[in-house]
């Protein structure tokens, strides 16, 4: 930001829209499938209704989960290399607990201002979460694949058992991020253009 | 579900948001497959491999003290318990067959003359759930060994008493924690438990694991499984 830039910048560079929309793929797919399979050996009171699972019976739940898993972990290399490479993730701070508050505070009371191309400090606490989420989704997920072969990932998390409880959790923080990401899309409808086209940031 | 249903179900996969449309695919025709059910084999194809990389013959499977065995012990099959079959111990016979040297028939008395060995493992189902028991009986690699099979082979398929069939790798096959067991918790095997040899492979998932088993084959030839030709994972190791 220091140099002024030769040309126009976009709010989002081609990398971030490209494993935005693949990841945006493979999570509804992983999500589903992975409800279904959750429903042959809840570990709840509960079950995910047959409406919003994938695959329509076990095995074809598996088989989808464990394709579309090399989907999110490829595509979840290539950003956290492009992120890493391109200087993205100095984006996420500085990050305080009170400019959280602050921000928070402001947008309960509708007075955050949606400025395109940089994060309030609830966008980033959030985009961080929801990064770690991913990075705990995919190491517990390995630990339930592996727990033998890939015992060093069972035996961080606590074993198989706790494991499964962890992939849980995980795919439970993934979801709310979902519904607040979700929900501010449609709150901010001026959002959304500039994650398919790369929009263009006044220079 | 009817084929047109089922039909272009990957297409309505990448339309985000077609979730709800979603549970028509379900992989139920292995004779007639349609796009989504290609992809879907193509890449649990490619997780063979990866698996078959990943898996290291050294690598044991954690074992566990007895008081973690798990009482009373789960029963799991495609039957209700009370179907399984009933073998009689004294006239059974283990049969073997394809790429083996020596195909004579044995006995259960003649098995158990061969030396033990005895494990607390863990036994994960595909469903995610899991037990720990306790298994005692033959190492296969030993087994396979005293018999002349040809090790170089891809395959090892299992035929069983109640109508189930599997088969698993070769280098699975001689992992030292593999055993055709004959006792389970400490006593001869039961019915429902696979009587009177199974198989026992904590390296694998628990459908991987054929009970009341009638015949052993050395093959090259794919053989495929229950239920790996209705869709699951052919190797499933843990």
């Amino acid at each position: 930001m220091q140099r002024p830039p030769a040309k126009r910048r976009a709010i989002h560079p081609w990398p971030l829209r490209l494993t935005h929309w693949l990841n945006a793929l493979a999570i509804v797919m992983m999500i589903g499938s992975g409800w279904q399979i959750y429903d042959a050996s809840p570990l709840f009171g509960f079950t995910f209704p047959p409406l919003f699972t994938i695959g329509g019976w076990l095995g074809a739940a598996i088989a989808w989960h464990l394709a579309f898993m090399w989907l999110l972990v490829v595509n979840g290399i290539l950003y956290f290399g492009w992120a890493g490479a391109s200087g993205h993730f100095k984006k996420f701070f500085p990050l305080t607990p009170r400019a959280v508050l602050r921000d928070l505070r402001a947008a309960f009371s509708f007075n955050l201002r949606h400025q395109a191309g940089v994060y309030n400090a609830v966008q980033k606490l959030l985009y961080l979460g929801v990064l770690l989420a991913g990075v705990v989704i995919v190491i517990s997920g390995l630990a339930i694949w592996k727990p033998v072969q890939l015992w060093f990932f069972a035996d961080l998390l606590g074993g198989y058992v706790t494991a499964r409880y962890v992939h849980f959790f995980a795919m439970a923080a993934i979801a709310g991020f979902l519904i607040i990401h979700i929900a501010l899309v449609i709150l901010v409808p001026k959002s959304l253009p500039p994650m398919i086209t790369g929009g263009r940031l006044e220079p | 579900m009817s084929r047109i249903n089922r039909r272009s179900i990957l297409f309505r996969a990448l339309a985000l948001g077609a979730v709800s449309t979603l549970p028509a695919c379900d992989y139920e025709d292995p004779n007639h497959p349609d796009l989504a059910d290609k992809f879907l084999h193509a890449m649990s194809a490619w997780n063979d491999r990866v698996q078959q990389a990943l898996f290291d013959p050294n690598t044991l499977a954690p074992t566990f003290r007895p008081d973690q065995i798990t009482n009373p012990p789960r029963f799991n099959a495609f039957y209700d318990i009370s179907e399984a079959p009933v073998v009689d111990p004294a006239s059974y016979q283990l049969a073997l067959g394809g790429q083996i040297q020596d195909k004579t028939p044995w006995s259960l008395a003649a098995i158990n003359a061969l030396p033990q060995t005895s494990q607390i493992t863990r036994l994960i189902c595909v469903e995610g759930w899991r037990v720990i028991g306790q298994w005692g009986g033959v190492p296969l690699g030993d087994f396979l060994r005293r018999v002349g099979a040809d090790l170089t082979c891809k395959y090892v398929s299992f035929q069983c008493a109640d109508g189930y069939y599997s088969s698993i790798d070769m280098p699975s096959a001689l992992h030292p924690q593999t055993i055709l067991a004959t006792s389970f918790l400490g006593a001869p095997l039961t019915p429902p438990f696979g009587a009177p040899i199974r198989l026992r492979i904590p390296t694998k998932l628990g459908f991987k694991n054929p009970k009341s088993v009638t015949q052993i084959a050395v093959t090259n030839i794919y053989p495929g499984g229950y239920w790996e030709d209705q869709g699951y994972n052919w190797f499933s190791g843990s």
